[in-house]
């Protein structure tokens, strides 16, 4: 895999058919929906449980705008993985072109997809710390790298801000 | 926080300087969204805030009058919003350091500097104090936080 910045998009060539498929996850991974601990974690209280009334409007007036914006970020984060969806075969490198103008939902929708993984297995601290598991092995193992994998795209797009 | 070296794949390869972009609007469609939920949930221009609770219409099916209970509202006094307010960001193991870093700019609009030296209080001490004052900005700073799905919290300052 290569990742480099032409123009004004982000290119992720030589993607093989693994990653190219966890990349095709990050929507469907950036659901909370049937795990409350996600669903806790990406829905975080405004007080840790402190100022109730403050609480109750939070989760009326606020919530929503997060799951809109939430959702936002993943939509568009879909409409991009749509690239990987070509004729193709199915064995083939496949290219990702990121405009400039979605990162930000690429950093949302990442970041959300790492949240949940974790929030869903219950990672350690220590788990959370490997980040050179293989993926090969359990269905923990593979979870495990998909958060360092999502990190690692989190981490090049961070730069790419950066300058 | 995971330390962005950690991640970073050898075969990673370098981004070329780009322009910094959307830095700015981007901030600026964040606190539009929050202003928006503002006026719905105080109003506007209001010292004090206050909430309807609703009026009730009850009409009597023998004599046909309709009686209207008048609305209650339930008012913050000054001295309660007067109360500073401080916003703590608290450690959570699978946000990057950078990327914290970069909210901290974002939001508060801080130095580089400053905002590595909040992030990295985070990461060592478990929370940091960001910013203190006003109830209505702290909530409106926690809200952005969340947006970047940071752990943040408003607490009083005691």
């Amino acid at each position: 895999m290569e990742i480099c910045r032409h123009n004004d998009q982000i290119e992720i060539s030589e993607l093989d058919p693994f990653l190219a498929e966890l990349l095709r996850q990050i929507p469907a991974s950036a659901s909370p929906d049937g795990l409350p601990a996600a669903e806790q974690r990406l829905f975080s209280s405004p007080t840790n449980g402190k100022e109730p009334e403050l609480c109750a409007e939070w989760k009326i007036y606020v919530e929503p705008e997060l799951r809109r914006l939430f959702q936002s970020a993943t939509e568009t984060v879909a409409a991009d993985l749509e690239q990987l969806n070509g004729n193709e075969k199915s064995l083939a490198n496949r290219t990702l072109r990121i405009p400039a103008t979605h990162t930000d939902a690429w950093l949302s929708a990442l970041n959300q997809a790492r949240l949940v993984i974790a929030a869903k297995n219950n990672f350690t601290d220590s788990e959370l710390s490997d980040h050179f598991r293989s993926p090969i092995g359990s269905r923990r193992d593979l979870s495990l790298f998909q958060i360092n994998f999502y990190g690692f795209l989190q981490e090049f797009i961070l730069r790419d801000l950066d300058g | 926080m995971i330390p962005a070296e950690q991640i970073r794949p050898e075969s990673a390869s370098p981004m070329p300087p780009t322009a910094l972009y959307s830095l700015f609007e981007l901030r600026a469609s964040y606190v539009s969204g929050s202003a928006m939920s503002r006026e719905r949930r105080r109003g506007v221009g209001g010292r004090a805030q206050s909430k309807d609770t609703g009026g009730t219409t009850h009409v009597s099916g023998e004599t046909g009058s309709v009686t209207t209970a008048e609305p209650t509202k339930e008012t913050r006094s000054e001295e309660d919003l007067d109360v500073p307010w401080q916003i703590v960001v608290h450690n959570d193991p699978v946000n990057l350091m950078s990327y914290v870093t970069m909210v901290f700019q974002r939001v508060f609009g801080y130095p580089r500097e400053k905002a590595e030296r909040h992030m990295l209080e985070v990461h060592h001490q478990g929370r940091s104090i960001l910013w203190a004052g006003m109830r209505e900005p702290a909530e409106l700073y926690v809200q952005q936080l969340h947006g970047y799905l940071l752990l943040a919290t408003l607490e009083k300052v005691s």
